[in-house]
């Protein structure tokens, strides 16, 4: 039997058994622990299904194995109606994979959205993303009711009081907290660019630990956001993550350019795809060449691959750059409740599906007599 | 791996279906959302965030002239005062900054841009989707709320109020009249304080 070397995320009493939370750690997750380490973290968006296939999920998880710290399940992304978020979760917690699940304010008020929270925790989801969502006018239904009832920054609040002071916004008391690692989105690349390092403070103070950013294709004004950043002594405080992402043409780059809201892709770029014989090779070049030169900025602590509709190009690209340094995040991860559902799947396994229940309350009449 | 011959298969998206359908509608109405169509044109809001400093002068004084009128609230009655006093501050906020009357005014830390008028009804700031001309993202027309925010509040004396984090807008207080609650609530913190003083 060849061994292993013990390897860091795991519980040393036994790798199937659950993670403990470290000290001065929010949550028993995974992308935690490798910030907090100081590693430089690599998560990747899932392209949701449209379709209620558990199979489809676990397809789209499974090109991201042992290369990725975390995954995105996004909710609904530019007002685009997917499998929700919560479903996702479900899902992929089901199998150990650690996920960052993200809640948009534009679908659900704060009542829904509390009880999703406490929903997704006991699921074993590690991380939330705040975000405030698109505006309902972007995606394939444009006549629904936009809720905003709370906007990023307040439902950062709201799930910070919900972990730290143990109670929903109302006052009410929880008996458990919901242990999550807390995240929102920066987009350093939309005007008013003078606000844009204050409200990443904001968010902050409001309780963001980590934040991923828009789509960065321009690396310049990306510099010198994180220069600002970096002057107010944000980067200390939260971890930064970069989103970068393949285009697969000129044709692409401009189409998203155009529909897709706060996606600011400079003219250089697509100039450099046009110029390009094979453009979806290119766009994957293009995408390590800005990993490589976003990974020297100080103050970055990971990238988030989106490869909207390029997934198979993720394990490629993250191999491509080196952002790992050789470090294989690892994939699956003991739930808290694992023992329980084996135990319950053992019954449905292993009893006699013909046993009825008087039987039942005879032989356990009998096994207490005995 | 189904993705590639997934995505194959899919050329029509859904969205392109919609926007479509969308345009073969009899007439297209002249703005995106029903929120943009109950507001006025955007001059008076502009004028607003460009004197904001003195705006923020004038309602320093006329707060403060609303507290001294407190004994005769009381006398009235708060609930009894409500209505003519909302009827004014409608007319009057709805020329000068477009209000929504959420009744939570926060325009002293908004640069006097009304954050309601923000198709997202965002109080913390510009979403991550304004345009790179520094329009709304929903409403390609419209100068997006929170860049004029940003603008009025450099000129404002107390431009660090829109770095505080609000809280989410309680909806239970909409059409009310935000005057009277600040006028209230600031009468009894004075007599809170002087009941502690003696």
């Amino acid at each position: 039997m060849t061994r292993r070397p013990p390897q860091i995320d795991e519980n040393p009493d036994g790798v199937d058994l659950p993670l403990e939370s470290l000290p001065g750690h929010v949550s028993r997750g995974r992308l935690e622990r490798v910030l907090r380490r100081g590693e430089f973290a690599v998560t990747a968006e899932l392209n949701p299904p449209d379709s209620a296939n558990a199979q489809d999920v676990y397809e789209r998880a499974a090109i991201f194995d042992g290369w990725v710290d975390g995954i995105n399940a996004v909710d609904a992304s530019g007002a685009n109606c997917h499998m929700s978020s919560m479903g996702i979760c479900a899902l992929l917690t089901r199998m150990g994979y650690a996920t960052i699940m993200q809640i948009a304010c534009r679908d659900r008020n704060r009542i829904a959205i509390q009880g999703d929270v406490l929903g997704a925790a006991a699921m074993g989801v590690g991380n939330i993303m705040c975000l405030t969502g698109d505006g309902v006018q972007a995606g394939d239904q444009p006549g629904a009711k936009p809720v905003f009832d709370l906007d990023c920054m307040s439902l950062l609040e709201t799930v910070r009081t919900m972990r730290d002071e143990e109670k929903f916004l109302s006052g009410r008391k929880l008996t458990t907290p919901p242990a999550v690692f807390l995240g929102a989105a920066i987009n350093p690349f939309a005007p008013p660019h003078d606000f844009r390092p204050h409200r990443l403070a904001k968010k902050i103070v409001a309780g963001a630990q980590f934040v991923q950013s828009q789509y960065c294709y321009d690396v310049p004004m990306l510099k010198d956001y994180m220069k600002r950043v970096r002057d107010m002594g944000l980067d200390e405080k939260c971890f930064i993550l970069v989103s970068v992402g393949p285009l697969a043409s000129a044709k692409t780059a401009r189409w998203i350019r155009s529909n897709v809201p706060g996606v600011h892709i400079p003219d250089s770029i697509i100039t450099r795809l046009e110029g390009a014989e094979k453009q979806k090779e290119e766009g994957k070049r293009l995408c390590i060449d800005i990993i490589n030169e976003v990974k020297e900025i100080e103050g970055v602590s990971g990238i988030h691959v989106m490869a909207y509709r390029q997934e198979e190009f993720v394990a490629e690209i993250v191999h491509d750059s080196g952002v790992l340094k050789g470090r294989r995040p690892w994939k699956r991860e003991p739930g808290l409740d694992d023992a329980l559902v084996a135990e319950r799947l053992d019954h449905i396994l292993h009893d006699n599906p013909n046993e009825r229940p008087v039987d039942m309350v005879k032989d356990a009449s009998e096994a207490s007599a005995e | 791996m189904t993705e590639p011959s997934n995505a194959k298969a899919v050329t029509v998206t859904q969205a392109t279906l919609v926007k479509k359908a969308r345009d073969q509608l009899a007439y297209k109405p002249a703005d995106v959302s029903p929120d943009r169509r109950v507001q006025r044109r955007y001059t008076m809001r502009r004028w607003s965030v460009r004197h904001a400093r003195l705006l923020e002068w004038v309602y320093a004084r006329f707060s403060s002239f609303f507290l001294t009128l407190h004994p005769f609230w009381n006398a009235v009655g708060y609930a009894r005062a409500e209505k003519p006093v909302k009827f004014v501050e409608r007319h009057v906020k709805g020329m000068m900054f477009d209000c929504r009357m959420c009744g939570q005014c926060i325009l002293s830390s908004t640069g006097m841009s009304c954050p309601m008028n923000c198709p997202k009804q965002l109080r913390n700031g510009p979403c991550g989707g304004v345009r790179a001309n520094g329009n709304c993202e929903v409403e390609p027309d419209m100068p997006c709320v929170w860049v004029k925010a940003w603008e009025g509040a450099q000129a404002m004396r107390h431009r660090d109020a829109i770095f505080e984090v609000q809280k989410p807008v309680d909806q239970s207080l909409r059409e009310s009249s935000a005057w009277l609650r600040v006028t209230a609530r600031a009468a009894r913190e004075r007599n809170n304080a002087r009941s502690n003083a003696a």
